[in-house]
C-alpha cells in the first residue's frame, strides 16, 4: 500500500494524513481509482496532477466536504467521513476559490472565522492582531477586502485558514492568480510555516516548478496515483538526460533509433524523446547514424514533467506545452 | 502529537455549540446587507411604489368593491403590501445563500467545525432580521392609512411580520440550498412566490374570490400571515379567521419551513457540492 521510502520514514511518528484506497466515482465518471499514500507531520506535500486527474476531488475528501465512495481518508486519527466535526478542528483549509467576504474588512473576516472554530473574545481579537501581522495586513485591517489586491486577499485567505491553530493546513491551487512575486512569497510563508510551526502542509497544483518547493509528491493522473517520491528522486529515477529530436518523420525516425542503438525511442507530439545516460555523447551518434534527418536536438536534465511523461507516456498538457498551463489556470480561474 | 497539545494550550479553549456560529452568521448577513446601500433603497421604495400605484390604480377603478366595504382600497391594499415587502426580502436574502456557495465562502463554513442546524438558524435569522426590519419600517406608514396602535396590537404585528419573514426566509434557503445559479432561483421565485401572494388576500379578499380560489387560498399559508395582520389593523372589519388561528397556522408554518431547510442542508453528497 504504502512506497518503500514512506513507510522507513514512517516508522518513528505516526502519519498525519493516511489516504487509503480512495475511490470515488460520480455522474459516471470515476475521480480517484484507488489512491493510497502517507504524508508525515511538518511535511510540505503537493499533489501534482493536471486538471481532471483528481486532485480536486481528493482534496475536497481530505477536507471533509466529500465523502469517498470507497477507501478511507483518515487525518491525526479521524476519518474524514465518519468523523467530520472531530476533523474540522485540526485542519485549515484554503480553497481555490475566494471564500473571504469582500464587503467585510480584514479583521472582521477573521472575526467571523474564529466565531465560527468557537474562539471569541480577548483571546479572539489577539489572535487576530497576530495573524494579521504575520500576513502583513496590520495597517489594511479596518478597510474592505474588495479593496485588496489579489496577493493581500490570498494572505487574508492564509490568515483565515490558520486562525485557529490548525495542525494540517490543506491548500488547493494556492497560487491561482497570483503575480510571480506574490507567488514566492506564500511558497516562502509555507516552508516557514512546517519549519517553525510544525503544520502539515498539503498543497494541489498542477505547476511543475511550484511542485519542485515540495519536500515530496504524490502526482496523479486520471485518477490514479502515477508516481510518490521526493521531487529529486523522482527525477533521479529517470537516469541522465532526456534528448529531443526535431524530425520529419519521427514514427519511423524513432523505429529506426531504437533498432540501430537498441534504446526506448517515444514518438511525442512530433518529436522523438529518449532518455539516456550521458546524453551529450548519445546526440553525436544519433547525428552521425541518421545524417540530414535530424533538424533540431536539445538534451536536458529530467524534470518533473519528464517523470509524469515517463510514467505516464503521454505529456502533462496533451496539447502543448508551458504556456498550456497558464491557458488552464486561467480557464480554471473563470470557471 | 506533541505539537497538539502545546498549540492547544497555547490558545484558549473553544467553545463548542451552536450559538457561536450561528451568531456570527447572522451578523455577517445584516452587516452586509446594510453595505450594499442600493440594497437598502430598493426594498424600501420599491413596495412604497408599489403600495401606491396599485393602491391608487385599483382604488379608484373599483371603488365600489363590495367586499372592502367602506374601506378605501389603498388602506385594504396596505396589509398586502406589507406581506409583499416581507415577502420579497425574506426570499431574496436568501438568494446569498447561492453567491456564498459561488463565491466559496460557504466552502470555508462547510468544513468549519459548525453544526448544520447553526448554518440555517444563522442565514435564516439574518434573512428574517432583514425583512422583519424592512416590514416595521413600512409600519411607519400605518397612520398615513388611519391606523394607530396600542403596544398590545404592536407587539402582535411584530410578531407576526417576525413569524412570516422566518418561515419565508426558511423557505428561501431550502429552495436556494440545491441550486447553483441564481437565475433558476428567479425561475422557482417567480412560478410559486408570485401566485403565492396573489391569492394570500393582499390583493382581494378571500370572501369575494370564486369557490376554487377561495380553497386555494385557504391552503396558502401567507393568507394567515395577512389576515392576522389585517385583524390586527383593522380590528373594526369583520374577520374571516380568529387571530389565535391565524397565529397558530403561522407558527406551524415557520415549523416546517424550518425543518424543510434542516432537511436540506443535511444531506451531505458524494458529489463534488461546490
Amino acid at each position: 500500500m504504502i512506497g518503500r521510502e514512506a513507510e522507513s520514514a514512517a516508522a518513528a511518528t505516526p502519519p498525519v494524513i493516511s489516504v487509503q484506497d480512495v475511490v470515488h466515482r460520480y455522474d459516471g465518471r470515476t475521480a480517484l481509482n484507488g489512491v493510497s499514500f502517507e504524508v508525515h507531520p511538518a511535511e510540505l506535500f503537493g499533489l501534482l496532477g493536471p486538471n481532471g486527474s483528481g486532485k480536486t476531488t481528493l482534496f475536497r475528501i481530505l477536507s471533509t466536504l466529500m465523502i469517498p465512495g470507497g477507501g478511507r481518508a483518515v487525518i491525526m486519527g479521524h476519518d474524514a467521513a465518519k468523523e467530520p466535526n472531530h476533523l474540522r478542528r485540526q485542519i485549515g483549509v484554503v480553497f481555490q476559490a475566494q471564500s473571504i467576504d469582500v464587503k467585510l474588512t480584514a479583521a472582521e473576516n477573521l472575526w467571523h472565522q474564529g466565531h465560527l472554530y468557537g474562539l471569541h473574545g480577548a483571546a479572539l481579537k489577539s489572535r487576530i492582531q497576530e495573524m494579521l501581522a504575520r500576513v502583513g495586513l496590520t495597517d489594511r485591517a479596518h478597510e474592505k477586502a474588495e479593496t485588496f489586491s489579489g496577493g493581500m486577499q490570498r494572505r487574508l485567505e492564509l490568515a483565515k485558514g490558520l486562525l485557529h491553530h490548525p495542525s494540517v493546513l490543506l491548500l488547493d491551487e494556492p497560487t491561482t492568480g497570483l503575480d510571480p512575486g506574490a507567488r514566492r512569497d506564500l511558497w516562502q510563508y509555507l516552508q516557514v510555516l512546517r519549519d517553525q510551526e510544525r503544520v502539515t502542509v498539503i498543497v494541489t497544483t498542477h505547476l511543475m516548478e511550484e511542485a519542485e518547493h515540495c519536500d515530496r509528491l504524490a502526482i496523479l493522473n486520471e485518477g490514479k496515483l502515477v508516481a510518490l517520491g521526493t521531487p529529486a528522486d523522482l527525477k533521479h529515477e529517470i537516469g541522465g538526460d532526456v534528448i529531443l529530436l526535431d524530425t520529419q518523420d519521427a514514427e519511423s525516425l524513432a523505429q529506426r533509433i531504437r533498432a540501430h542503438f537498441n534504446v526506448d525511442a517515444q514518438v511525442l507530439e512530433g518529436q522523438v524523446r529518449l532518455e539516456r545516460e550521458h546524453g551529450h555523447r548519445f546526440i553525436t551518434d544519433v547525428v552521425e547514424a541518421f545524417p540530414g534527418e535530424i533538424q533540431a536536438i536539445s538534451v536536458s536534465k529530467p524534470t518533473l514533467e519528464d517523470v509524469f511523461i515517463h510514467r505516464t507516456g503521454h505529456r502533462f498538457w496533451t496539447e502543448g506545452g508551458e504556456e498550456h498551463g497558464a491557458e488552464a489556470q486561467q480557464a480554471q480561474q473563470t470557471s | 502529537m506533541v505539537t497538539q497539545n502545546t498549540t492547544l494550550t497555547r490558545q484558549a479553549t473553544p467553545t463548542k455549540g451552536a450559538a457561536l456560529p450561528a451568531f456570527t452568521l447572522w451578523w455577517r448577513e445584516v452587516v452586509r446587507f446594510y453595505r450594499q446601500r442600493t440594497r437598502v433603497i430598493g426594498v424600501i421604495a420599491s413596495p412604497l411604489v408599489f403600495w401606491l400605484v396599485i393602491g391608487s390604480g385599483f382604488g379608484t377603478s373599483f371603488r365600489s368593491g363590495e367586499a372592502t366595504g367602506q374601506q378605501h382600497y389603498l388602506d385594504y391594499f396596505y396589509p398586502g403590501a406589507l406581506i409583499m415587502i416581507v415577502l420579497f426580502t425574506s426570499i431574496f436574502t436568501m438568494m446569498s445563500v447561492i453567491e456564498d456557495r459561488k463565491e466559496g465562502f460557504l466552502l470555508s463554513v462547510l468544513v468549519a467545525p459548525v453544526p448544520r442546524s447553526a448554518i440555517v438558524l444563522g442565514k435564516v435569522l439574518g434573512g428574517t432580521t432583514l425583512s422583519a426590519v424592512q416590514g416595521l419600517i413600512f409600519l411607519l406608514f400605518a397612520p398615513f392609512v388611519g391606523v394607530h396602535l396600542g403596544i398590545g396590537d404592536f407587539l402582535l404585528v411584530v410578531l407576526t411580520v417576525f413569524l412570516v419573514s422566518f418561515a419565508l426566509t426558511a423557505l428561501g434557503f431550502a429552495i436556494a440550498w440545491p441550486m447553483d445559479s441564481t437565475q433558476a432561483f428567479h425561475a422557482i421565485i417567480n412560478l410559486f412566490l408570485i401566485p403565492l401572494w396573489l391569492l394570500s388576500g393582499a390583493l382581494f379578499p378571500l370572501s369575494g374570490a370564486s369557490g376554487w380560489i377561495r380553497v386555494l387560498m385557504r391552503m396558502n399559508p401567507l393568507t394567515y400571515g395577512v389576515e392576522a395582520l389585517r385583524n390586527l389593523l383593522y380590528p373594526a372589519s369583520p374577520a374571516v379567521f380568529p387571530l389565535s388561528s391565524s397565529m397558530a397556522t403561522l407558527v406551524l408554518f415557520s415549523a416546517f419551513m424550518f425543518g424543510l431547510a434542516f432537511i436540506m442542508v443535511n444531506r451531505r453528497t458524494t458529489k463534488p457540492a461546490a
